[in-house]
C-alpha cells in the first residue's frame, strides 16, 4: 500500500528504527479453529500501538500471546531480538494493564504497585521510593493507603497502570483499557495515556474495538480480521486510504458502492457505479484491470449537498467532467448531532445514502429539510476505489 | 354564576389505608405470630437447658433456687471432662485436616478438567446426602474389619479413628463452601500476579487464598461444629475409653437427667457460639476487603 507522509501526524519523540517486537509467523489454533493465523508485523521501539478489530478476530489472543498466556501454535516472537514464545509470563520483560484491571482487592494501593517490584527482590527501600513515584506519575500521589474498594473506577485503572510501569517494562500491554470508563472519562483518560506514554517514553501496544479510541490515541494501528491483519497504517492512513471494504466499514462511517473499472488512466480513472446512476471519476488512477470489479468508498463527510430546483439544469463539480461526481436525490432522514447533522438521502434507485454537515452556524441545521431534492456531490480525489 | 361566589368545597375523601402486601411483617399479624412461635420453639427448650442447671433441685421440674453446684460436679466428674476434652480435641483436629482437605479438593475441581472429575465431585457430595446411620454402620465395619485401629494407643492417638471418621464427612461440606467462593474469582488476578513475576505458588498464596479466606472461614466453621455435635457416627467408631462428649452426655441420659448433664451442656453451648462468633467476626472482616462488583 501507499504510504503517505502526513506532516501532521503526532510528534514521537521516542520512536526509534528497531523493531522492539517481532511477530513472525505467528499463528494460533484453539482445536481447529485459527485465532490468529500467520501474523507477521514488526513494532518499533516509542510507538503506542493500536491493535483493532471487531470481537472474536484474534486481537486479544495476540495480545495474550505477547504477555505469555498463550503460548502460539506456530511462529516465534521475538522481544529485542530473543524469542519469548515459550517464556512463562513472569519471565518476560512485558507488563500488562488488564480489561477488569485485576488490582488485587486485598492490598492496599501501595502494596498493589510494589508488588511486582517486590517479586523482583528490589530492597524495601528503593520499592518505596519507585511506589511513591509512580504513583505521582499517574495522579494518585496520597491515595496509597487506600484500599482498591475505596477507590473510582477511573482511579483503579490508575493503580493498574502504576502497577505495570513500576516495573519499567520493555512494553506496555493494554488490553480494552477505556472500555470499562463512562464516556467523559473514557476521553479524558485517552489524553492522558498519550501523554503517559510520552512521558515514559515505553512502547505501548493497546487491543480495542473501538475504532475512535485507536485513531485517537495510536501513531500506528493494525486491524485485524478473522486471525489476520487486513492492515497495518497510520490512524489517518486508515481512515482515508483503507486497503479494503472490511478495513474501510470498520474504521468510522462509509459509503460502499459496487461498480466496474470503465477507464484507468495515470491521471485519471473512471468507475461506472450503476446504483449512482452517474459515473464516479477519480482524478488518479486505479492499478485495476479494466473491466473488473472495483468497490468505491465515499466517506458521508465526503459528500457535499446542494439544493435542487425541479427542472434546473444539472450541478456540475468543477474537477470532474459534466454528469460525473454529483447525483440528485431526496432528504429521507435526519438525525441532529449537534456539532453536526446526519442525513440520509435516496437518490433514483432506491438507494440510501449518508451524508454528514458540519453545523459552522447556528442556523445550518435549518438549511435543509425533510423530503427537500438536492444534490450530492464529491470532490475526484474523495472517493477510495478497493480491489477486495 | 356571581364572581363572588364561593368555591365549592372539595369533598376529601377520607384517608385511605393501602392494603398490605402480602409479605409485608410489620402489618401482618400472622406473620409475626409465626416467626414468634419460631423463636419460642427454637429458644425456650435451650433456655429451659440452661435456668435448670442453676436449680438446687435433682429435678428438672420444678424451681427450688439457685447454685452453681451442678457445675463444679462436672468438673469434678473426670469421665465428663475426659470426653469434653476428647470432643474439643476431634474437633480441632477434623477442622484444620477438613479446611485444607476441602481447599485443596475446591481449587482441583474448580481449575482442571480431568477424566473422572464427575465421578469425584459426586462422590463427594456422597457423604452430604448419605443417612448418617448408614454413614455410622459402614464406618464401624470399616474400623472393626478392613482397618482396625490399633486399641491401647496413648491420648490423643486413640481417638484416631473417630477423627478419621470425622474428617470424611466433613471435608465435602468445606469443599462445596469454597468452590462456591472460587466461582467468584477474577482469574486476570492470577494473570495478573503472574505478569508481575509471581511463579505459581506465589500467586496461590498471594491472590487466591485470600480470595478464599472467607470460604475457608466458613467451611471451617462448619467442620468444627459439625464433628462437635456428631452422635450418631461417633457412637458407632468409639470404643469404651474415646468417649465423646454428645456420646458422654447420652450414657448419662440413659439412667436420668440431672442437673449435671444441663451444666454439661450450657458448658458446651457457650463454647460453640463463642467458636461461631468468632468464625463470624473472622469473616465480616474478610468481607470488608470483598472486591466492588
Amino acid at each position: 500500500m501507499t504510504e503517505t507522509s502526513n506532516p501532521n501526524l503526532r510528534p514521537t519523540p521516542h520512536l526509534k528504527d528497531n523493531a522492539i517486537i517481532r511477530f513472525e509467523g505467528i499463528t494460533k489454533r484453539f482445536g481447529k479453529v485459527a485465532a490468529v493465523d500467520n501474523v507477521n508485523l514488526d513494532i518499533r521501539e516509542g510507538e503506542f500501538f493500536a491493535l483493532l478489530g471487531p470481537s472474536g478476530c484474534g486481537k486479544t489472543t495476540l495480545l495474550r500471546m505477547l504477555a505469555g498466556f498463550e503460548t502460539p501454535t506456530e511462529g516465534r516472537i521475538l522481544i529485542d531480538g530473543k524469542d519469548v514464545a515459550q517464556l512463562p509470563p513472569n519471565k518476560r520483560p512485558v507488563n500488562m494493564v488488564f480489561q477488569s484491571y485485576a488490582v488485587f482487592p486485598h492490598m492496599s494501593v501501595t502494596d498493589n504497585v510494589g508488588y511486582g517490584l517486590k517479586m523482583d527482590n528490589v530492597p524495601a527501600g528503593e520499592i518505596a521510593k519507585r511506589v511513591t513515584e509512580a504513583l505521582e506519575l499517574v495522579k494518585l500521589g496520597g491515595l496509597g493507603d487506600r484500599k482498591p474498594d475505596q477507590l473510582s473506577g477511573g482511579q483503579r485503572q490508575r493503580v493498574a497502570l502504576a502497577r505495570a510501569l513500576v516495573k519499567r517494562p520493555r512494553v506496555l500491554l493494554l488490553d480494552e483499557p477505556l472500555s470499562a470508563l463512562d464516556a467523559k472519562l473514557r476521553d479524558q483518560m485517552r489524553g492522558e495515556l498519550t501523554s503517559l506514554q510520552e512521558k515514559v517514553g515505553i512502547t505501548f501496544i493497546m487491543v480495542t474495538h473501538d475504532q475512535d479510541e485507536a485513531l485517537a490515541i495510536a501513531t500506528r494501528c493494525a486491524v485485524m480480521e478473522r486471525g489476520r491483519l487486513a492492515q497495518v497504517a497510520t490512524p489517518s492512513d486508515l481512515y482515508e486510504f483503507p486497503n479494503s471494504r472490511f478495513v474501510a466499514d470498520f474504521v468510522g462511517s462509509v459509503n460502499m458502492f459496487e461498480g466496474t473499472l470503465e477507464e484507468d488512466k495515470p491521471s485519471e480513472a473512471i468507475v461506472r457505479v450503476p446504483e449512482l446512476g452517474a459515473p464516479v471519476y477519480l482524478d488518479h488512477g486505479v492499478t485495476g484491470a479494466k473491466g473488473s470489479t472495483v468497490w468505491v468508498a465515499l466517506r458521508p463527510e465526503k459528500i457535499e449537498m446542494h439544493k435542487r430546483n425541479g427542472d434546473a439544469t444539472p450541478m456540475k463539480m468543477e474537477d470532474a467532467p459534466a454528469g460525473a461526481n454529483v447525483v440528485p436525490g431526496i432528504i429521507r432522514d435526519i438525525v441532529y448531532l449537534g456539532s453536526e447533522t446526519n442525513y440520509e438521502v435516496e437518490i433514483e434507485g432506491g438507494r440510501r445514502v449518508k451524508t454528514f454537515r458540519s453545523n459552522l452556524t447556528r442556523y445550518d441545521q435549518e438549511d435543509f429539510t425533510w423530503d427537500e431534492p438536492v444534490w450530492l456531490a464529491w470532490h475526484a480525489c474523495s472517493p477510495a476505489v478497493l480491489l477486495s | 354564576m356571581s364572581i363572588a361566589e364561593p368555591v365549592a368545597t372539595i369533598e376529601r375523601a377520607p384517608p385511605k389505608r393501602e392494603k398490605p402486601g402480602p409479605l409485608e411483617y410489620l402489618r401482618r399479624w400472622p406473620l409475626q405470630a409465626i416467626v414468634g412461635a419460631t423463636l419460642i420453639f427454637l429458644y425456650a427448650p435451650l433456655i429451659t437447658l440452661m435456668a435448670f442447671s442453676f436449680n438446687t433441685s435433682r429435678r428438672n421440674i420444678v424451681w427450688e433456687g439457685f447454685t452453681l453446684d451442678w457445675y463444679g460436679r462436672a468438673m469434678n466428674d473426670d469421665s465428663l471432662v475426659q470426653a469434653f476434652v476428647n470432643s474439643l480435641t476431634i474437633a480441632l483436629i477434623c477442622t484444620i485436616v477438613s479446611v485444607i482437605l476441602g481447599a485443596m479438593s475446591a481449587v482441583l475441581l474448580w481449575r482442571f478438567r480431568f477424566p473422572g472429575k464427575t465421578a469425584l465431585e459426586g462422590s463427594l457430595a456422597l457423604p452430604i446426602v448419605v443417612p448418617e446411620i448408614c454413614m455410622g454402620v459402614a464406618m464401624l465395619v470399616f474400623f472393626a474389619r478392613i482397618f482396625p485401629w490399633p486399641t491401647g494407643m496413648p491420648w490423643p492417638l486413640n481417638l484416631g479413628a473417630i477423627t478419621i471418621a470425622h474428617i470424611s464427612f466433613s471435608f465435602p461440606f468445606v469443599t462445596t463452601v469454597v468452590r462456591a467462593r472460587l466461582a467468584s474469582f477474577n482469574r486476570e488476578l492470577e494473570e495478573a500476579a503472574k505478569d508481575l513475576g509471581a511463579d505459581e505458588w506465589r500467586t496461590f498464596w498471594d491472590v487466591l487464598v485470600p480470595h478464599m479466606m472467607p470460604g475457608l472461614v466458613s467451611g471451617a466453621l462448619l467442620a468444627f461444629t459439625l464433628s462437635l455435635d456428631d452422635f450418631v457416627i461417633t457412637f458407632f467408631t468409639a470404643g469404651p475409653d474415646t468417649i465423646t462428649f454428645p456420646v458422654k452426655v447420652y450414657s448419662m441420659l440413659r439412667f436420668s437427667v440431672t442437673p449435671e448433664v444441663n451444666a454439661a451442656s450450657t458448658i458446651l453451648i457457650v463454647v460453640t457460639v463463642l467458636f461461631t462468633a468468632l468464625g463470624l467476626q473472622l469473616q465480616s472482616q474478610a468481607e470488608k476487603q470483598k472486591p466492588k462488583p
